[in-house]
């Protein structure tokens, strides 16, 4: 199968003073999959996606996205090209309306025709179900709204890679499951990197797995073979 | 009615009323009108970058010298016309404004506020230095008969007023403007979310560079002006002092409102005036009130009309 790489990143590490946390990860993005980054605690997932969207810079190594090399780019030309990202914590402009923070969002992805940006930013406050709250402050909302807000925030720019970092942690058990088929749907039209630690969520909406143990891939398959990896299971779900 | 028209609305109806007041008001107050419209000007350039973009600078003393020497020497070395004269004072002020904002963006936060300090005492010592030239502390007059533009005379208190006015329409109308665009709006993120903004994709330290050359050069605008319309340029307005009115001016009005520079000059102004005639203890009234401002009203007059009663204040 010839997939079109979206990202590949090659060799690449980080290292903070002694401490290899990201040692020499190859890694292969194809276009239009939903990928999910799992490993145990301090395995490096999220200082390894700090590399690919340019928020850490990396120690070794190189990045490419659609075959353009983006090592050593700031991380708002990275967005420019094309990524969204979510915070592991989420970050949200508090004390603006939701409707500006996605605004804020659409702008910037698709220049400032007011009647454009509009569209945008309704459409899909509409389907993150946000869309009759849009001139509450984003302060007021609850937790998992606030979620909700910054997945809208990243399909307002239309991205072609969307990466999100751990976005079910901290939400309650319904919400999960809602935003499982968020996910899914995200899935038909771009492509997601998805870092998660609840393994229902990996399991029900990823493709392909990589799995991340103490800065290296430890394996790296779609989900079923994941669960079956001696390997995996020893490491991450403590069965070893 | 979408709240920019309300907002445009507001902004016509202050101009109005300063038209009108020059009509109403006794020549004193005139006079002092005056001066509050061009320091009005500062402050609102001032609160691009503090209100908005929310970088707090202490040096903005070297801005406004920056537009007041660039007019000022031009005028009393050079012996430009006003009107080239203020562009020299303009270009001053950029050029400052551009080279120090390129340095002092390096830093954040609390380092960001000493180092513009710092580049304002650079400045202010500079002048001092150049004392040959400047004056230094004693500054120097800029003759009456220099200061015609096209034809009106500035030492008039009615063209001098109508001159500060259209000034401070100027940039009240063009503040008004940019924070409703799509870079304004960018700033606001700035100040609101930093990391959230720069991972939207904007370019913060550009943004920020051309907020601080934009709000030197209104500053320098202010400062070409007052030189121009009172006729006077010297060290004092370099010195901290006038870094830290604009903060006060601000801080009382309202962070991040267009009107708020406005009534915070106006309101300091009028109470030192009036505490001046009191006590000559003036600057401990001015504390008590500031003071008492940052209690019960922190977001600034304006703020906190904002908040109780008209949330489209822009």
């Amino acid at each position: 199968m010839a997939a079109v790489m979206l990202l590949e990143a090659a060799g690449l590490s980080k290292s903070f003073g002694g401490l290899d946390a990201v040692c020499a990860v190859d890694f292969k993005l194809p276009q239009g999959q939903i990928r999910a980054l799992i490993g145990p605690n301090g395995a490096g997932k999220s200082t390894f996606v700090g590399m690919l969207c340019g928020r850490i810079p990396a120690s070794k190594g190189e990045i490419s996205f659609e075959g353009q090399r983006i090592t050593g780019w700031p991380a708002h030309r990275r967005i420019r090209l094309g990524m969204a990202y979510t915070f592991q914590i989420t970050s949200v402009f508090g004390a603006l309306s939701l409707f500006e923070n996605v605004a804020l969002a659409a702008r910037r992805a698709h220049g400032g025709k007011a009647a454009k940006v509009d569209g945008i930013t309704k459409e899909v406050l509409e389907r993150v179900g946000l869309a009759d709250r849009l001139q509450q402050q984003a302060r007021d909302l609850s937790y998992g709204h606030q979620r909700l807000l910054e997945i809208a925030m990243g399909l307002a720019q239309t991205p072609r890679l969307f990466i999100l970092d751990e976005p079910t942690q901290g939400l309650a058990e319904n919400e999960v499951e809602s935003f499982k088929t968020l996910i899914r749907t995200l899935g038909q039209d771009t492509t997601v990197l998805l870092i998660e630690h609840n393994m229902d969520v990996v399991m029900e909406t990823a493709d392909y797995i990589t799995v991340l143990d103490q800065g290296r891939t430890l394996a790296e398959g779609p989900p079923e073979a994941i669960r079956q990896n001696d390997a995996v299971q020893a490491a991450y779900l403590g069965t070893g | 009615m979408s709240s920019a028209r309300s907002a445009h609305i507001l902004h016509l109806g202050v101009l109005g009323l300063l038209f009108a007041a020059f009509f109403l008001l006794p020549a004193y107050h005139q006079g002092n009108l005056a001066r509050i419209l061009v320091l009005a000007v500062y402050a609102m350039g001032y609160n691009l970058l503090f209100g908005y973009t929310g970088l707090l600078s202490l040096g903005h003393a070297v801005f406004f010298a920056a537009g007041m020497y660039g007019l000022g020497l031009a005028m009393h070395l050079g012996g430009a016309t006003p009107a080239p004269a203020f562009l020299a004072g303009m270009i001053a002020a950029l050029l400052v404004a551009g080279v120090i904002g390129s340095l002092a963006l390096r830093t954040v936060g609390v380092a960001f506020m000493i180092v513009t300090l710092m580049f304002a005492q650079a400045g202010y010592l500079t002048i001092l230095y150049f004392g040959t030239y400047t004056r230094g502390d004693e500054g120097f007059v800029i003759p009456q008969t220099a200061r015609a533009l096209w034809g009106f005379d500035l030492t008039d208190p009615t063209n001098r007023y109508f001159a500060a006015l259209i000034l401070f329409a100027v940039v009240l109308l063009f503040i008004g403007w940019l924070v409703n665009t799509s870079f304004g709006r960018s700033l606001i993120a700035i100040r609101e979310n930093e990391e959230r903004a720069r991972m939207l994709g904007y370019d913060v330290q550009r943004a920020k560079w051309i907020a601080v050359t934009l709000s030197g050069l209104l500053s320098g605008m202010s400062g070409a002006a007052y030189a121009l319309l009172f006729g006077y340029a010297g060290a004092t307005f370099a010195s901290v002092q006038y870094s830290i009115l604009p903060l006060l001016w601000v801080l009382l009005g309202g962070a991040g409102t267009t009107i708020g520079p406005l009534v915070g000059t106006i309101f300091m102004f009028y109470l030192i005036d009036f505490a001046s005639e009191v006590t000559s203890a003036y600057m401990l009234v001015a504390g008590v009130a500031f003071v008492l401002l940052t209690l019960f009203a922190p977001t600034g007059i304006a703020g906190e009309l904002r908040r109780r009663a008209l949330p489209w204040l822009p």
